[in-house]
């Protein structure tokens, strides 16, 4: 029983904390909880498959089916949380003003609802799948009892769940006018730790063989297998050996969401500036 | 015009080499059997990229996981399969069955 509580709330964490983040960076947009509980149902369903097909997938593409599923869905959500916050470079500051006006934010924050939504479901997927093929693994064993299994697995999900909750009222603390420049610096981190991973799996499967030694070794100061290191790892992509390639991609995908959301501030606060003073008409130019 | 030459060129090279660095790697090979690994000690060579296979003879999923050499592989019941590691320094690196962690482990030494 502990052992399924143990592996349960580790899963459920690494997905919640995610969950977590999108519903704070969300906050006011009028929807998001029905778009975040698709995203979740969806991954859970997502989670049964993947599991029931597991062997079907690690024998895929001569047995690399399974670090390039994982590869591919964490790149997935990679992509979805950069247009996140691309696009809230964009329209950021025109949500904080249209949540007053209620209802005007609606159709505008439907986009990256859905980006996000799949952002959740493949998070739920990736660790849901995990447990599924656990809890069979320890069904089939008979290692416990049914009854302890089930014990075990909802305490584990509760205590999850709690953790990712406290998380999540953690940031609604942070006022309003920081919350969404707070939540773009952790979504681009937590985007940019989930593309480290990917690496991993693709080297793993022998797909990347460059820069695969091991850059540094912090297991010393804090452990991928410690509490906090694991919370590291979901929230900021913490590893304590991290590969060269790894670290490549990691400054890469941070430099380029950066770059983008500066590049499309820059633009939409240029075009802004423009409308203003053609608007009003005799002010000097040169200000 | 010649960088566009040069991309194509340089991305068959470097597909070239990999294909021809996935070949040579030394091979090694564990069992799992009854959530014990056999052998329960792997030797590896020092700094070098190793192919790893993993065959479960239980009938029950496994996850081939070390925290140590950085691996994460679910092993279907009666399946096989196989990943890269390394390279490593020298030292001893432990792997378990996450799914079964506390009673299902194994040292890999490097050397």
């Amino acid at each position: 029983m502990l052992a399924t509580l143990l592996i349960v709330f580790r899963e459920v964490i690494e997905a919640g904390l995610i969950v977590g983040i999108v519903l704070a960076a969300t906050r006011g947009v009028p929807g998001r909880g029905l778009f975040v509980g698709y995203g979740v149902a969806g991954g859970v369903a997502g989670a049964c498959l993947v599991a029931a097909f597991a062997g079907e997938i690690a024998g895929l593409f001569q047995g690399s089916g399974q670090e390039l599923f994982n590869a591919g869905i964490l790149m997935l959500a990679v992509g979805m949380l950069g247009w996140h916050n691309v696009w809230m470079a964009s329209h950021g500051r025109t949500i904080a003003q249209e949540m007053r006006q209620v209802g005007a934010a609606v159709a505008s924050g439907q986009r990256p609802l859905a980006a996000l939504a799949i952002v959740c479901g493949v998070a739920v997927l990736r660790e849901g799948s995990e447990i599924v093929l656990f809890l069979y693994g320890i069904a089939a064993s008979g290692g416990t009892s049914a009854l302890g299994m089930l014990a075990g697995g909802t305490l584990g999900v509760l205590a999850g769940a709690c953790v990712s909750a406290l998380m999540y009222l953690g940031l609604l603390t942070i006022p309003a006018r920081y919350l969404f420049s707070f939540t773009s610096g952790l979504i681009t981190l937590l985007a940019a730790g989930l593309a480290a991973q990917a690496v991993a799996f693709l080297q793993q499967a022998g797909y990347v063989d460059v820069l695969t030694a091991t850059v540094w070794d912090t297991s010393w100061l804090l452990a991928d297998d410690s509490v906090l290191g694991r919370l590291m790892h979901t929230l900021i992509g913490y590893t304590d050996r991290p590969s060269g390639a790894q670290l490549v991609v990691y400054v890469l995908v941070i430099a380029v969401i950066v770059g983008l959301m500066r590049f499309t501030r820059a633009a939409t606060s240029a075009h802004g500036v423009r409308a203003s003073v053609g608007a009003a008409a005799p002010v000097p130019a040169e200000s | 015009m010649r960088i566009l030459l040069a991309t194509p060129i340089l991305a068959v090279a470097l597909a070239i080499s990999v294909a021809a660095l996935a070949a040579d790697e030394p091979a090694f090979e564990l069992s799992l059997k009854e959530h014990k690994f056999t052998p329960a000690e792997v030797t590896i060579p020092v700094d070098k990229r190793v192919k790893l296979t993993i065959k479960n003879l239980d009938a029950t999923p496994a996850e081939f996981e070390s925290h140590a050499f950085k691996a994460e592989k679910i092993v279907p019941g009666g399946g096989e399969v196989s990943l890269y590691i390394g390279p490593l320094k020298a030292g001893t690196y432990g792997f378990f069955d996450d799914f079964h962690a506390s009673e299902t482990k194994g040292t890999l030494v490097v050397k």
